[in-house]
């Protein structure tokens, strides 16, 4: 598992560390019963405050991504999880891949594309 | 919450010069703690009073739940200050000696690990270190000791880049440990990525103060462009820090909210509205600016 971090985003770090051990459950490169690095040995890795590495491991736990054992350190939980989300980010990919396709042969640039995107998540947000 | 410093309405007058001027913060017990500040903004001043090096001119500052006039806290604190207090005519290795029987929490196998982590040469004297090699032998000293509450006053002056990551590395260790490490820093760069915790201050007053977390979390920057942009009033409303108008867009720095204010985007009829996560320095910035 390898993390890379940018702490100065704006996205705080311990959701940084959520979305890429998400990630890499994700692709496959963490699997069912994989045990996650300690929280000490984590966040020396990392160069960040324990206390950030304490906050995401909780919140994959209360994800239900991982399970936490009383002083015997982090595994990542699979099955169900694991599963569901390869599946779901399977066929979203397909989507996505389709999506990129039709927008560069309309003639839209990336950047473009992306700001499409941007506004319409916004919008959606805001009418929520 | 447990606290390990506790300020209220501190100020400290030198002549002329209020150096801090109503000062009021509470330092979370656990954790990295990320003291921000510009040079000057009342970093030093504010440390010097919880050490008692200096006394206030009014207000109340209590550390570890004692008034910081008493006598037997300072032994509960590590300190490492700019000026390093090293004696020169002694060598690495003697002075390590020298200090470790004055602490009954040292420990032996933190000394061995950062003698060699720091790459510390046991035999130099003291006068033919240099300035980095002086700041990792203070923090080695600082740091075996294992104290409940480490007190850092810009640790990573002069330091090259790999001591600085070397130097905050040693932090989150010690953090790890159990030891609530508070540290001041101009460099919002290194606060935001070992700390948890934020107290900014600028001409001696808080400015920002929360879990670094909660601040990204819970602030944002709205944009919105206007063919004929609404006077900015029309956004004086609750969440908004501060709104700045250029040519069609308005950008708005939004302390919570969010979502409402994002929505005031269509109501007004803007051509397009986005929302952005903003970092520590911008934050910082902005607040600075505010004063």
């Amino acid at each position: 598992m390898i993390l890379r971090l940018n702490p100065s985003t704006g996205v705080p770090i311990y959701l940084q560390i959520v979305e890429q051990i998400k990630h890499s459950i994700e692709i496959g490169a963490l699997a069912h019963g994989d045990q996650l690095p300690g929280i000490r040995v984590l966040a020396e890795s990392l160069v960040v405050s324990p206390n950030t590495v304490v906050n995401a491991y909780n919140e994959l736990e209360r994800e239900g991504v991982i399970r936490l054992r009383q002083g015997a350190g982090a595994y990542v939980e699979g099955g169900e999880f694991a599963n569901s989300r390869r599946r779901r980010f399977k066929e979203a990919s397909a989507l996505v891949k389709e999506a990129v396709k039709r927008l560069r042969e309309m003639g839209l640039t990336d950047d473009e594309s992306r700001r499409l995107f941007e506004a319409q998540w916004i919008e959606e947000m805001a009418s929520r | 919450m447990n606290a390990v410093v506790q300020t209220t309405q501190l100020t400290k007058v030198y002549g002329t010069n209020r150096a801090l001027n109503g000062l009021t913060m509470t330092v979370p017990r656990g954790g990295i703690i990320g003291f921000l500040g510009r040079n000057g903004s009342g970093k030093s001043t504010t440390i010097r009073i919880l050490l008692d090096v200096i006394r206030q001119t009014s207000g109340e500052a209590t550390i570890l739940g004692e008034p910081t006039r008493s006598a037997t806290v300072r032994r509960r604190i590590g300190f490492l200050g700019e000026d390093k207090r090293l004696y020169p005519y002694m060598t690495v290795e003697e002075i390590i000696a020298f200090t470790r029987p004055f602490f009954s929490t040292w420990r032996r196998d933190t000394e061995a690990r950062l003698l060699r982590e720091f790459e510390l040469p046991a035999r130099r004297k003291v006068s033919s270190l240099s300035k980095g090699m002086r700041t990792k032998l203070g923090l080695l000293l600082n740091l075996c000791r294992h104290s409940e509450f480490l007190i850092l006053d810009e640790p990573s002056e002069g330091l090259d880049p790999v001591m600085a990551e070397q130097m905050l590395q040693s932090l989150v260790q010690q953090a790890a440990d159990g030891t609530t490490v508070f540290f001041s820093s101009h460099q919002i760069s290194e606060v935001e990525q070992i700390a948890d915790y934020v107290i900014a201050i600028e001409k001696g007053r808080v400015i920002l103060e929360g879990s670094l977390d909660q601040l990204q979390q819970q602030f944002r920057r709205i944009n919105l462009v206007f063919d004929d942009p609404p006077p900015p009033d029309a956004f004086r409303r609750d969440g908004v820090d501060h709104v700045i108008v250029q040519g069609r867009t308005i950008s708005i720095l939004a302390s919570h909210n969010v979502d409402e204010l994002s929505a005031l985007g269509p109501l007004l009829a803007a051509k397009s509205v986005e929302v952005h996560p903003i970092s520590l320095k911008e934050l910082f910035l902005e607040k600075v600016k505010e004063r």
